[in-house]
């Protein structure tokens, strides 16, 4: 325990005591931002034209949903900025280590290789968790307004977490194999990215096959997180997903001992 | 204290490491001395549980360095190539996350890194970002991260390379004072740093070891001749006649004719062929400027060792 928590302050200050934290950081909140502000004065906008259209037509204004008509798009939107911005924050967790040969320096200390896996993974987690709380500010925002339901909010949080933990996952697996950051980043970027393509061509495709892809389709998973369901399927696909990263990672590391890398 | 037996390390079809076998008994400094590639940094990554041997077993302080490496790592402090720093932290504070990972208890890390920096001298830089500090003191946080711990062993590969001759001497000086209470093993290629600091050498080339003793008995046992270097004034060919004329003398050549002087280098299996040598001088009224007595030294023991090895290779 204590190993992991020496790997996992070392890696955050490392973050923070970097550009890379802030810059990560205030990127993904003005993107988010600037999305929750397109997003939700389009949503007043419908309001306002159903509110006129019912004043027209002497009715009741309709209700709309504002879980479904802002939020929703907004967590999808978040689903994306973190596919950008992961893969940045976890190409150095290894890489840079064998690039400076510090790699040297934990290898030959009492450190098991899952103590350091999970520090670095739990670093990168947290800084993960420091932008989607930034972003909560602004779900809070739309209390003072409306009515939003609480539980969709949180469930699409703790999806949009899984999902984010999965890339990471990745991350560091892709960030064990080379000493080079870039090709960690583009590598994991590109897996990532083929993992939430692969629902969309279940449409094309025979009606088992897409079936088999969707399920494995990462942002298939998200979307019942973000509607408000908490199914264990999902929770159980993020997981093994996760723990797949890490099980590879772990296997990564291993081999590069025995092969000498 | 290290116990080494027969180890090899492939990588792939090429062989790093062969048959690897040595004792080192506690609170020695030991030279590992080879060219470039001999395979001096693979041993020590066998030793330091970095690599895993390909065949064979090393044990540190009675741990097995693959069955217990937990252990081993505990018990060692080990300077790689190029110091494992993180750039961009501060010295104190890369020294306590090296300290934490080693293990030393919360109540002894203060005074650990407090008291490792003294005796490397980078108590006046302990707030300085690593990155900025110059190569010496790269070096001495380097090896200050191997200490930190107070670990039994030391492994330290290549500490003097890229630094000033002065950097070089107190670094040597540093290693000879933490003889006694650790057991060191160090790597080099340069010569006169292991007949200053060890008492005794591992001499690998092409990652066998070729010979290993202490540094005195090795240049004894590979002598192999004496030299003389004689300073004269008189025409090469004919003083090379007359002195190969002498019966104990093997071997002359010219090590420099000047208009003034003329340096010869005499060689000679096992007699001091001085007396000879001067009266063969005076007899023909030549003036002698000087005989020198060439010790030999390690760097001919080593060259003799790695040289013939590689005839025997060819």
């Amino acid at each position: 325990m204590r190993n992991f928590t020496a790997i996992y302050q070392r890696e955050i200050k490392s973050y923070f005591s970097s550009p890379i934290a802030y810059v990560v950081i205030g990127l993904f909140l003005a993107l988010s931002g600037l999305f929750f502000y397109l997003i939700v004065s389009n949503f007043v906008q419908m309001c306002m034209r159903y509110d006129m259209q019912a004043q027209y037509y002497q009715m009741a204004p309709p209700k709309l949903n504002v879980n479904m008509m802002a939020i929703r798009p907004i967590l999808h939107n978040m689903s994306l900025f973190a596919l950008f911005f992961l893969p940045l924050v976890t190409m150095r967790l290894y890489s840079d280590e064998k690039r400076s040969g510090t790699i040297e320096l934990l290898m030959t200390s009492p450190v098991t290789n899952l103590q350091a896996i999970l520090g670095k993974f739990m670093a990168a987690a947290a800084l993960f968790l420091v932008m989607l709380a930034g972003t909560f500010l602004f779900i809070i925002f739309l209390f003072f307004y409306g009515k939003p339901e609480v539980g969709p909010i949180l469930t699409g949080y703790l999806g949009l977490f899984l999902l984010g933990l999965s890339y990471i996952s990745f991350g560091v697996f892709f960030s064990t194999l080379t000493d080079n950051q870039i090709i960690a980043a583009v590598s994991t970027f590109v897996f990532i990215l083929f993992f939430w393509a692969i629902g969309w061509v279940s449409g094309f495709v025979s009606q088992s096959l897409g079936e088999l892809f969707s399920h494995f389709s990462l942002i298939e998973h998200f979307d019942d997180f973000a509607k408000g369901v908490l199914d264990t399927k999902h929770l159980i696909y993020y997981l093994s997903f996760i723990f797949m990263g890490l099980f590879l990672s772990f296997v990564s590391i291993e081999s590069a001992r025995w092969r000498g890398r | 204290m290290i116990d080494v037996q027969q180890v090899s390390r492939y990588f792939g079809d090429v062989i790093a490491v062969r048959d690897v076998s040595f004792h080192v008994e506690k609170g020695e400094i030991v030279g590992f001395l080879g060219p470039n590639a001999a395979g001096k940094t693979t041993t020590m990554r066998i030793l330091t549980t970095y690599l895993p041997a390909t065949s064979g077993t090393a044990k540190v302080a009675g741990f097995d360095v693959h069955e217990n490496s937990m252990q081993v790592r505990r018990r060692i402090g080990y300077l790689p190539e190029n110091p494992p720093l993180y750039q961009e932290m501060r010295v104190r504070d890369y020294l306590d996350f090296v300290a934490k990972i080693k293990g030393v208890a919360p109540v002894d890390r203060k005074k650990a890194i407090v008291d490792v920096m003294g005796k490397t001298a980078i108590d006046k830089v302990e707030n300085r970002v690593i990155k900025t500090l110059s190569k010496g003191f790269k070096q001495r946080v380097g090896i200050a991260q191997a200490l930190v711990h107070n670990p039994d062993v030391l492994i330290l590969d290549e500490p003097t390379v890229g630094l000033d001759p002065n950097q070089i001497i107190e670094v040597r000086e540093l290693i000879k004072s933490l003889a006694g209470n650790h057991t060191i093993i160090l790597s080099t290629h340069i010569l006169p740093e292991v007949s200053m600091t060890c008492q005794r050498v591992v001499i690998i080339n092409k990652g066998s070891i070729v010979a290993q003793d202490s540094t005195d008995s090795l240049t004894k046992k590979h002598a192999g001749g004496r030299r003389f270097t004689v300073c004269t004034d008189a025409p090469f060919e004919a003083v090379r006649e007359k002195l190969t004329a002498i019966p104990a003398v093997d071997r002359v050549e010219i090590n420099r004719e000047g208009h003034e002087y003329t340096t010869l280098v005499v060689e000679s299996k096992d007699h001091d062929v001085r007396p000879e040598i001067a009266r063969t001088i005076i007899e023909n009224h030549w003036p002698l400027y000087e005989i020198k007595s060439e010790g030999v030294s390690l760097e001919d023991v080593f060259l003799d060792l790695t040289t013939s090895e590689e005839g025997a290779a060819s």
